[in-house]
């Protein structure tokens, strides 16, 4: 191909395309890792659903990392999503059921939220996630009646389109959904990104004043985003549950919700594939570090933080995409 | 010049006043801009001009006297709600989304004026990609529609400025300083763009500047401030050739 030729072709698709054929690649040769894994060793199936649960939650930082605005109680729609799976599970074990219920409960009080913290940026959206967070946490906590403090509540028998599963083929089940969950999510997201909404929240970061005066009211664009970052929180804490079969308070933890934040600058927010790259790696190396170290996991975990953050700010994604870019796929 | 028919002006401002503290940045303008011209604003360094196009754009709330846009009043409108009556505006410095291309700046502004939109619709679709791609034509700015918005020179990317507000369609447009920044040799060849431009598009615009070259050779009348007032209005011909005007605003501007 000559260089013009190239230059046409990149007039009419766009200069984005390299970045997506790497992306679309690297997301085919990740699930066929995951596959591969899950089936190699089977306990692993667990981690990597968990793994792939809290991708999909991650996705809603990114999204919210996109306008320049971390939230720092992120996980509070995670706890809505697997208490409503928790709670609802006895009459209604239908999985098919129990998801987009969770999804339209984080949602429904992702906009009660949501109405209330974008009108604020910066470290004031931050700490009014993290409080609101808190105040969930407590409830969950303290209303021991309704959800057993911190004993949590255990999940009862799921079923899946109707049918009882035995605990094998309901892992892989499991899997399954979410790796599916995952695929979807992360292609809306991706879609959303290059969208006149995506790339509007992208103006958030740098020139709000220029998107009032284009018309556009930069809280609604933002409130949007956020709206579908508790979506997805609200779907990935229903995973969870529904995974690790447990709930209790501690989802909505403010650790929690830095864990979510963690996993997204491990990962990197450079594309919609960094939230579950970033979320294997922390659930890996959490599994092998602890069992190698058993207390000073978090150290570990730490150190690979540090290091990403100081070389390699485009986070595991970066580093991917770039080694790709070099044998020029 | 023949008598003309009687208009009604596009944009009326009525005794406009706003006080920062002890500074009178608007000291009761009053202002008629008329439909189809173009109105030069000139005036030294903290005389109000930026005030008045923030006051007429929603930014600022004068704390007394009115504006109104096409026979409808506009204060206490907001922004973006005064940029859906037909009001653009540039920036004196330039806010252009740094980390997107020319390309998905113009096409953003396009797909906002024709929202509201789906969240899965690409920015970069046909319609609005085309759309984006003729604007930047017609303002020179389609060889460099493909770069970041960042690595621009300081006179494209005022060009870009004005083309996001252009693509709105406004029928008014403020420029607040268009050619500040630019090298000399590039003013004129911007402004004579830029004209070419509004003209065809029919805007009547309304611009802030320092360069009375630019003045005399493009703007149908000039408005003087000084103050937070109006201290003369009238044809550039006329009012560059005041003798209080040459001492007072333009031997000041000069040095700005
Ligand atoms: N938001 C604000 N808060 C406080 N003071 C302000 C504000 N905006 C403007 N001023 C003051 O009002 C006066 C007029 O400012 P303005 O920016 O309108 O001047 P200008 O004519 O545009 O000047 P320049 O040629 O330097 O752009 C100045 O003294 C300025 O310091
Ligand atoms: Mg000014």
């Amino acid at each position: 191909m000559t260089p013009s030729d190239d230059r046409g072709a990149e007039r009419r698709a766009g200069p984005k395309r390299p970045a997506l054929a790497r992306e679309t690649l690297l997301a085919i040769i990740g699930a066929l890792a995951l596959v591969l894994c899950a089936w190699a060793i089977p306990w692993l199936k667990f981690v990597l659903t968990i793994a792939l649960a809290k991708g999909i939650a991650v996705l809603g930082i990114l999204l919210l990392l996109r306008a320049g605005q971390v939230s720092f109680g992120h996980s509070m729609f995670l706890a809505v999503g697997a208490y409503t799976v928790a709670f609802v599970a006895p009459g209604t074990p239908e999985v098919l059921l129990l998801l987009p219920l969770a999804a339209l409960l984080a949602a429904a009080l992702g906009l009660v939220i949501g109405l209330f913290v974008v009108r604020y940026r910066d470290i004031f959206f931050g700490m009014l996630n993290l409080a609101l967070s808190m105040v969930i946490y407590s409830l969950l906590e303290k209303m021991y009646a309704v959800t057993h403090g911190t004993d949590g509540i255990r999940v009862a028998g799921l079923t899946f389109a109707g049918q009882r599963l035995e605990r094998e083929v309901q892992e892989w089940a499991m899997f399954g959904i979410a790796l599916t969950l995952a695929v979807g999510f992360g292609l809306l997201v991706r879609a959303y990104l290059g969208s006149p909404m995506g790339r509007a929240l992208a103006g958030i970061k740098t020139r709000e004043t220029r998107l009032e005066f284009m018309g556009l009211s930069a809280r609604l664009v933002l409130l949007f985003a956020y709206v579908l970052s508790a979506l997805m929180g609200g779907v990935g804490g229903a995973l969870v549950a529904m995974t690790s079969r447990h709930v209790t308070p501690q989802l909505a933890y403010w650790t929690s919700s830095g864990e979510l934040v963690f996993i997204a600058i491990l990962g990197g927010a450079g594309s919609a594939l960094g939230p579950f790259l970033g979320a294997t790696a922390f659930e890996l190396v959490r599994v092998y570090a602890a069992a190698a170290v058993a207390d000073a996991w978090q150290m570990i975990l730490g150190g690979v933080l540090l290091v990403v953050i100081l070389f390699a700010p485009g986070g595991v994604w970066g580093i991917l995409s770039s080694k790709l870019k070099g044998r020029g796929a | 010049m023949s008598t003309p028919p009687v208009t009604a002006p596009l944009l009326s401002a009525k005794g406009l006043r706003l006080a920062f503290g002890g500074v009178k940045a608007a000291d009761g303008i009053d202002l008629d801009v008329m439909p189809g011209e173009f109105l030069a604003i000139i005036g030294p360094n903290g005389a109000g001009k930026t005030t008045f196009i923030n006051m007429s754009t929603g930014y600022l709330r004068p704390q007394a006297g009115s504006i109104e846009f096409d026979g409808q009043p506009i204060l206490g409108l907001k922004p973006r709600a005064i940029v859906r009556r037909g009001i653009g505006r540039s920036f004196q410095l330039p806010q252009l989304f740094t980390e997107h291309t020319v390309l998905e700046n113009a096409a953003l502004a396009v797909a906002s004026r024709l929202g509201p939109w789906s969240p899965l619709t690409p920015l970069l679709r046909p319609a609005w990609r085309e759309e984006a791609m003729d604007l930047l034509e017609r303002f020179g700015l389609a060889q460099v529609a493909e770069s970041r918005a960042d690595t621009l020179n300081e006179g494209a990317r005022k060009l870009a400025d004005i083309a996001m507000a252009v693509a709105l369609q406004p029928r008014l447009l403020l420029m607040d300083e268009p050619t500040s920044g630019v090298a000399a040799a590039e003013k004129m060849q911007i402004v004579e763009t830029l004209v070419r431009v509004l003209r065809q598009s029919g805007v009547t615009a309304v611009f802030v500047e320092h360069d009375m070259d630019v003045v005399a050779r493009f703007a149908d009348r000039v408005a003087v401030w000084s103050q937070g007032r109006i201290a003369a209005l009238g044809p550039p011909a006329q009012v560059l050739a005041d003798p209080v005007v040459q001492r007072d605003v333009i031997g000041i501007s000069t040095h700005a």
